[in-house]
């Protein structure tokens, strides 16, 4: 199954989401955000960093890319998409998902192990988790605070759209401690935190068991190669 | 690809001919930082008066920042005493833009720690900022990936409300450049002391790496060659930063500096990155230099030195932020994100193609010649025709008067022995506490927090762990470990020990993580090279690093000189910052610091004297300094990195941490933070064997030891490697629960041990995101 992962310029955590692809058991494609062309890719991952700088504001110039013509078209039709971090911010910039993310309410950036509760695992991307399941992965960012208006945030709970929900301190003042969401279809799925940071023992977060041994992501790679693999 | 048309307004440039025609134009080569003997030097070389644009060039290059006129003399000694096995893995030593190591499987490694100390002050986020940034275009300019940046920070005192102003803006800045350039952080200093109020300190290291092919010099040869400035446009920023801000002292009432410091945009940089690595990959330049210190002026000037030894530059096809600016400011702007590439005239369209992808400017300034001049024409009006060579090389080299400080003897002998030490055990717990919350000691993870540590996907160690250690081969697991210390306290009691202990803690923590130390590179922090005491600091802190690296037998690869870190006549302790390369054949090898299972037994290697001079416990407790230094004794040093080496490959080693600042006391302290896993220790068999009282067993700073944990089936394997290489070896606790308990003396749990330690720079600097 293969995994497209969207260069931009700027962006940082490309390899990263390719090697996640990799280990999950997929074949990560490198994909140009100058170009018109997905390469016939089975899945989308928009990748974290500071595409365009954070410019105007995080995710937008790159929401306008060539490439986020046929993004757009393909989430539309039910590809499975992720966005990561920047990645996040790209799709709610391009309307694929709701609301928006701004400064941490701290004022700083923000590099912790975060513990996340799994909201909704009926999505291409979470559904190889338990409801309800603690998972703990990398959260870095200068910019995740999620916020919508009353009533988005009314229809995102009503509806159960809140993927992820922050665990303990809310790290950067997202409303209602959301850290990651979905679309109602379930294909397009944006989280501030890294999932692809928490995929090789030795390089993720401590565990109790050992140091840097936790692997909480691979999961969200493997929920969408399964559900390729079963579409 | 265009040149910025002429204004109109242009005023008429100071051509050669002109130069020649008014020979007794007075010049302002005194505001340029220049003395009258170098400006009489200059019109020696040039049999003329140099013209305005000349005089630039020559101010920026010859200034202290550049030409390391004072430290010369002492710096060939690096080259000097080195051994042929100190040469063996070494691929590029000192002088170039970093040293480049071979750590085995076509693999190469290169960094550089570099100052950044006085943009940082008065500007600091920008200083912080841009000192990322061209530390990391050092390494990108040897044909290296960069893969992880550290930092080694000294502010004021904690309590100076000045303090918070530097330290808010240089972690903002070092957490806003490198996090955007994608590079983890992985490891750093950071400390506290009033000598720093006025002269903060902000080193920044930048580590790259490379296969054995991929590596690029900066030079400019081939005549014919098209010399290329790519980056971002060049703008008003940073002119003078090398020669008037950082070759000079603070002083009551001066004018503004903050023109001198360099505006950086991380994107841009990010940028720049990836496309010179495509350029690398594609084989499409023949030499490349970054444009950090000193701009055009240098870049051109090494460039042309350092190959065939001639170059023509039309320096109006230079891309201009601002159209307004002259000749000479071009020539010294220190506009960040700039790159110089050598390209072949064959390979000039592959090259603009690959820049165009990347959407960076790019423009064509001239040619390589083989005249062995450097000449410039400024809209068809040559405005420089020098040699190369004497700007860039041969600048003034000086033997700077050096003086014993008149209260050195003095310091020494007021030593720790008059100090009380406590025997209460309520009172000792007090001290422990005191020491643990210390600015020094305390846990920095306000700061580190907002570094990203995760990116790239590499990242074995980070802080709070004895060095950062980062992947190099995803297959075989080859990796580095980085570790970089300086103790400016001891240096002041004793620069030539100070310099050597720095050389010693930095090898023994990059031993501590089951890394071989191979490589050094130094950033040497000093007062002003005019006073004749700080000279003294100066000479014997670089012969002691000199001696002990030959001792060590690891190579300098490089390094870089900060002086006139001083405010009036008041200059800082002098801090000869130590990086200390390692490699590791397969980093899931690494220990980590901390304890993470309970029941392992814990281990003291090494011998505790009573060496409370110049220790954290001294500051803290008694606001005390005097005395000497502790001893260094760099084979002890060798047999416990070769002991723990023998340890790890049998794999029977839990943790490892080693001891400096604070003594045993915060070593326990930091091991039971890391993980939470708590420790019974003892300590009367230790004060029994060595002859020491609770205190020194506590908190004296002695060398070559270290604290491990070992698994108790493993117990008599570990002991029997220790008393086969004879190194001292007790065993004083066993890791247990979740408090520190230090029988007969006090409990502390490590929920307190975590307050006390996490408090104190969240209550100051205001509230993190954790």
């Amino acid at each position: 199954m293969r995994i497209g992962v969207i260069t931009f310029p700027g962006s940082l955590d490309d390899r990263d989401a390719q090697r996640a692809v990799r280990l999950a058991g997929g074949e990560p494609v490198a994909l140009w955000h100058g170009d018109h062309d997905l390469a016939g890719v089975d899945a989308l991952v928009l990748p974290g960093g500071f595409s365009y700088g954070d410019y105007l504001r995080a995710g937008a110039i790159a929401s306008l890319s060539p490439i986020m013509t046929e993004v757009v078209a393909a989430a539309n039709s039910g590809m499975p998409v992720l966005g990561i971090c920047n990645g996040f911010q790209m799709l709610t910039e391009a309307h694929l998902l709701p609301g928006g993310l701004i400064r941490n309410e701290v004022g700083t950036f923000v590099c912790k192990d975060q513990a996340l509760r799994v909201e909704n695992t009926s999505t291409a991307w979470t559904n190889g988790f338990e409801q309800g399941q603690e998972i703990t992965i990398p959260l870095k960012n200068g910019e995740g605070g999620y916020i919508a208006d009353e009533e988005t945030l009314a229809r995102l709970e009503g509806e159960g759209l809140v993927a992820f929900r922050y665990l303990g301190k809310n790290p950067n003042g997202s409303l209602r401690d959301i850290a990651g969401i979905t679309n109602a279809r379930g294909n397009v799925v944006g989280l501030m935190p890294h999932p692809e940071h928490a995929t090789e023992p030795g390089f993720g977060p401590d565990t109790p068991k050992a140091m840097r041994s936790g692997v909480d992501g691979l999961t969200m790679f493997t929920s969408a190669l399964q559900g390729v693999l079963a579409g | 690809m265009t040149a910025v048309s002429s204004s109109p307004s242009r005023p008429a440039a100071d051509t050669v001919s002109n130069a020649v025609a008014t020979p007794e134009r007075e010049q302002p080569y005194a505001a340029l930082g220049l003395t009258a003997d170098e400006y009489a030097r200059i019109r020696e070389i040039l049999g003329r008066r140099p013209t305005s644009g000349e005089l630039a060039m020559y101010s920026v290059m010859w200034s202290e920042h550049c030409s390391y006129k004072s430290s010369k003399k002492y710096l060939r000694q690096f080259g000097q005493k080195v051994s042929p096995a100190m040469k063996k893995n070494l691929m590029v030593g000192m002088g170039e833009n970093a040293g480049v190591v071979d750590v085995g499987q076509g693999w190469a490694v290169t960094f550089k720690v570099e100052s950044h100390n006085h943009p940082s002050y008065i500007e600091p986020f920008q200083g912080a900022a841009t000192g990322v940034g061209g530390i990391v275009r050092d390494i990108i300019s040897m044909g290296a990936r960069p893969v992880a940046v550290m930092d080694q920070l000294r502010f004021g005192a904690i309590e100076n409300p000045d303090t918070a102003r530097v330290v808010h803006g240089v972690t903002s800045g070092i957490s806003f450049y490198g996090n955007c350039l994608g590079l983890p952080n992985i490891g750093g200093e950071t400390y506290f002391d009033a000598v720093y109020q006025g002269n903060p300190l902000v080193n920044a290291l930048s580590v790259g790496v490379l296969r054995h092919e991929d590596l690029h010099l900066a030079n400019a040869r081939g005549v014919g060659n098209k010399v290329v400035l790519f980056g971002a446009r060049t703008g008003g920023d940073g002119i003078g930063g090398a020669s008037i801000l950082a070759s000079d002292t603070f002083s009551e009432g001066g004018p503004t500096k903050r023109p001198a410091v360099q505006v950086g945009d991380p994107f841009a940089e990010k940028v720049l990155i990836e496309c010179c690595l495509e350029l690398f990959r594609g084989k499409l330049v023949e030499g490349i230099q970054d444009l950090g210190a000193a701009g055009i002026s240098c870049a051109t000037s090494e460039l042309a030195s350092n190959g065939d030894g001639g170059m023509f530059i039309e320096l109006e096809r230079v891309l201009l932020r601002d159209p307004s600016l002259t000749a000479e400011e071009i020539l010294m702007s220190e506009s960040q994100e700039r790159m110089m590439a050598v390209v072949a005239p064959e390979k000039l369209d592959a090259f603009l193609e690959v820049t165009r992808k990347w959407d960076v400017e790019t423009s064509v300034l001239g040619e390589v010649t083989d005249t062995g001049r450097l000449v410039i024409n400024w809209h068809g009006e040559e405005i420089v025709n020098v040699e190369p060579r004497t700007v860039a090389l041969e600048g003034p080299v000086y033997d700077r008067p050096v003086a014993y400080p008149a209260w050195l003897d003095a310091l020494q002998a007021d030593t720790a022995d008059r100090l009380r030490h406590e025997t209460a055990p309520d009172l000792l717990r007090k001290q422990f506490l005191s020491l643990l919350g210390s600015p020094n000691l305390a846990d920095k993870s306000w700061i580190t927090d907002q570094y990203d540590r995760y990116v790239l996907g590499n990242t074995a160690l980070s802080f709070p762990d004895d060095a950062g250690m980062i992947r190099v081969d995803e297959e075989s697991g080859l990796g580095f470990a980085l570790a970089t210390d300086a103790n400016g306290r001891y240096c002041q009691l004793d620069p030539y020990q100070g310099a050597r202990l720095a050389l010693a803690e930095s090898f023994r923590n990059v031993a501590a993580t089951g890394a071989t130390p191979v490589a050094v590179s130094d950033c040497l922090n000093f007062g002003s090279p005019e006073n004749p005491e700080v000279m003294w600091q100066f000479a014997q802190a670089v012969e002691g690093l000199a001696d002990g690296c030959l001792e060590l037998e690891i190579p300098v690869t490089g390094g870089n000189v900060s002086f006139y870190n001083q405010t009036g006549d008041q200059p800082i302790h002098p801090t000869p910052v130590v990086a200390m390369l390692g490699v590791i054949d397969d980093v899931a090898k690494r220990i980590p610091s901390g304890w993470q299972d309970e029941g392992h037994n814990l281990y003291l290697l090494g011998v505790t004297r009573q060496e409370l001079d110049g220790s954290a416990w001294a500051g803290v407790v008694h606001g005390h300094l005097g005395g000497r230094p502790p001893a260094v004794d760099l084979p002890t040093e060798q047999a416990l990195a070769a002991l723990l080496a023998a340890a790890n490959s049998q794999n029977i080693l839990a943790s490892a941490h080693d001891l400096a600042d604070g003594g045993l006391a915060q070593a326990l302290a930091e091991s039971v933070l890391r993980f939470g896993v708590g420790a019974r220790v003892a300590l009367g068999e230790l004060m029994e064997r060595d002859g020491v009282d609770v205190t020194t067993a506590l908190f004296s700073e002695s060398t070559g030891r270290m604290l491990v944990a070992v698994p108790r089936e493993d117990d008599v394997k570990f002991r029997g490697l220790c008393e086969g290489r004879g190194y001292p070896v007790l065993r004083i606790g066993v890791t247990d629960g979740a408090d520190l308990e230090v029988q007969g003396l006090f409990t502390v749990s490590a929920d307190e041990l975590r307050a006390t330690s996490r408090v104190v720079l969240p209550a100051v600097f205001g509230q993190s995101g954790l």
